[in-house]
């Protein structure tokens, strides 16, 4: 465990004293902020509805784009300069790196989505807000972007090329969030149902709509475990090369 | 701490990078690796610090296997691997600190440890700066100081001097000499000199296999065998002193060096020595002797002999 904090610690350094971090949030928070407040049309004002919904929906495809964007240079980045030479031969296992890496980013969205609470304050504080909504829909982000950053994370295991790890992690990214769900709405029989149960889609709409359902969660969380688990295997398999 | 190698095979592909190599290497023992490029020098050494899994043979270091137990391995080993690949956007003290943390160095004692690597590794004027900052020998006394930070029983060094000045090699080869006193050292190097000034034990490895094993003396007496003798005489016919010297009975061949000025390579017989009797021939012919000195084999004509077979 303590090794595991030991990464994420630095991994965390890493992503502030490269500035990414602080452009990363301060785009989300602009993007989101945009949309939540000032776009025609659709803000808060415009609706009078005190309700989260345009934020969520937003937040939504920012961290779908953003969540790459940083899992793209975790282990790709080590590969493609050597440094992982120096860190598989410190007294850490293949796993402890994966978690480390892995929590590092996932602790940067939870800041992200932690400094949007002010919109939740401020919007209950004119209006009554569904409070219940708000709070499935923090959890329905935050079950997502777990499961994108395993994704993102493996798949920049698999290449010493961050260009690739991005394209590569939006395309599964795409596959889970739309591809999946087409395909299921045209195909029939277990083939259909399958697809239907593994687009993000249905699992993200029944936690954001407040139905908090153990199988939902279950699905998010066994992506998170298969991309984790894929990791670790393309770190160990690089050591018989 | 000892290490054991034993029958170690490492293929890439089709390609045999080490070929069955057994080895043993004790405490207080400083071993150089030598060989040409892509002779299996880094692949062994990646292969002790469990940076890659041999396709067969074990390795063990003290009582621990790196197949059944690659991070009591891990911990015990020092490593500078062959680039020395470092974060280049972090400050020097703090890859010290990350390192001293991962390695488990008590939070209290973290703090004296870089301060002493930093002395040790002559790091002083540079704590401050980003590592990407650092020339590349300060570089290098990095990837030395992280490899020495916890105070590991085994160094393992893949060419720790490449990219110093020469006063800054002879530095790290004392600074190396004295550590390994009390630990065990494998290091490896293409610079013969080197080899020969840092390391009691010196093995040669050529296309996967140890083609040589033993000091630099042994290694030199091995390849020599014979006796060699740089001989000038002064004041005499050439071709008369060659027939002369061709015709003592403990001599085997004579050759020129250079012709004009009466310079012979004379090769002795295995097991003999011929000096006394040019002296003696010398004497009778009222020849002068003006030089008679043994000519060494350098280590480098022992490395190219073992290599290019």
């Amino acid at each position: 465990m303590k090794a595991i904090r030991i990464i994420a610690k630095r991994e965390l350094k890493s992503y502030f004293d490269s500035l990414m971090a602080y452009v990363m949030i301060v785009l989300f928070l602009g993007f989101t902020g945009f949309f939540t407040w000032l776009a025609a049309d659709a803000n808060i004002f415009d609706i009078q509805v005190a309700s989260l919904q345009v934020f969520f929906q937003i937040a939504f495809w920012t961290l779908f784009f953003f969540i790459p964007a940083l899992t793209m240079r975790s282990f790709a980045e080590e590969i493609r300069s050597g440094t992982i030479e120096y860190l598989m031969t410190k007294p850490v296992s293949d796993w402890q790196l994966v978690m480390g890496k892995y929590l590092s980013v996932f602790i940067l969205i939870v800041i992200s989505l932690l400094l949007t609470l002010p919109y939740y304050i401020t919007v209950a504080s004119i209006g009554d807000i569904d409070h219940n909504e708000v709070w499935t829909g923090y959890l329905g982000l935050l079950l997502m972007s777990a499961a994108y950053i395993s994704i993102g994370i493996w798949v920049s295991s698999i290449s010493n090329n961050q260009i690739v790890a991005i394209l590569v992690a939006l395309v599964i990214g795409i596959l889970f969030q739309l591809i999946f769900y087409i395909m299921a709405s045209n195909i029939s029989g277990w083939i259909g149902n399958t697809l239907y149960y593994l687009s993000f889609r249905p699992h993200y709409e029944s936690i954001t709509r407040g139905v908090i359902d153990s199988k939902d969660i279950i699905y998010f969380l066994s992506i998170v475990f298969v991309g984790l688990l894929a990791t670790e295997l393309t770190l160990a398999k690089r050591k018989f090369n | 701490m000892d290490i054991v190698v034993e029958q170690l095979t490492k293929t890439y592909g089709a390609q045999k990078a080490v070929d069955d190599i057994s080895f043993k290497v004790k405490t207080g023992e400083v071993l150089g690796f030598l060989g040409p490029n892509g002779a299996g020098k880094t692949t062994t050494m990646k292969a002790i610090t469990t940076f890659l899994i041999p396709t067969k043979g074990n390795i063990w270091v003290g009582k621990h296997s790196v197949l059944q137990e690659p991070e009591k391995v891990k911990k015990l080993i020092g490593y500078l691997p062959e680039n020395n690949p470092l974060y280049h956007d972090l400050p020097l003290i703090d890859y010290l600190k990350f390192v001293a943390r991962i390695q488990g160095i008590e939070k209290e004692k973290i703090k004296e440890r870089i301060l002493e690597m930093i002395r040790v590794c002559g790091l002083e004027g540079e704590k401050h700066k980003k590592i990407g900052e650092l020339s590349k020998g300060y570089q290098q006394r990095t990837g030395l100081a992280q490899a020495l930070i916890h105070d590991p029983a085994v160094l393992i060094l893949d060419e720790p001097t490449s990219g110093l000045d020469p006063n800054q090699i002879v530095e790290i080869r004392e600074l190396i000499k004295r550590i390994g006193k009390e630990k065990t050292v494998i290091l490896s190097s293409h610079i013969l000199a080197e080899v020969e000034a840092t390391c009691d034990r010196i093995m040669i490895i050529n296309k996967g296999k140890i083609v040589a094993d033993g000091s630099a003396v042994e290694l030199r007496k091995q390849a020599q065998g014979k006796e060699i003798i740089k001989t000038t005489i002064e004041n005499g016919k050439t071709d008369e002193i060659f027939t002369a010297l061709q015709e003592i009975g403990s001599v085997e061949t004579v050759d020129f060096i250079e012709r004009g000025k009466n310079i012979f390579e004379v090769q002795s017989k295995p097991e003999h020595t011929s000096r006394r009797d040019i002296f003696k021939l010398c004497v009778e012919k009222g020849w002068t002797l003006t030089e008679l000195s043994p000519i060494e084999t350098k280590l480098e004509d022992v490395f190219r002999h073992l290599t290019l077979k």
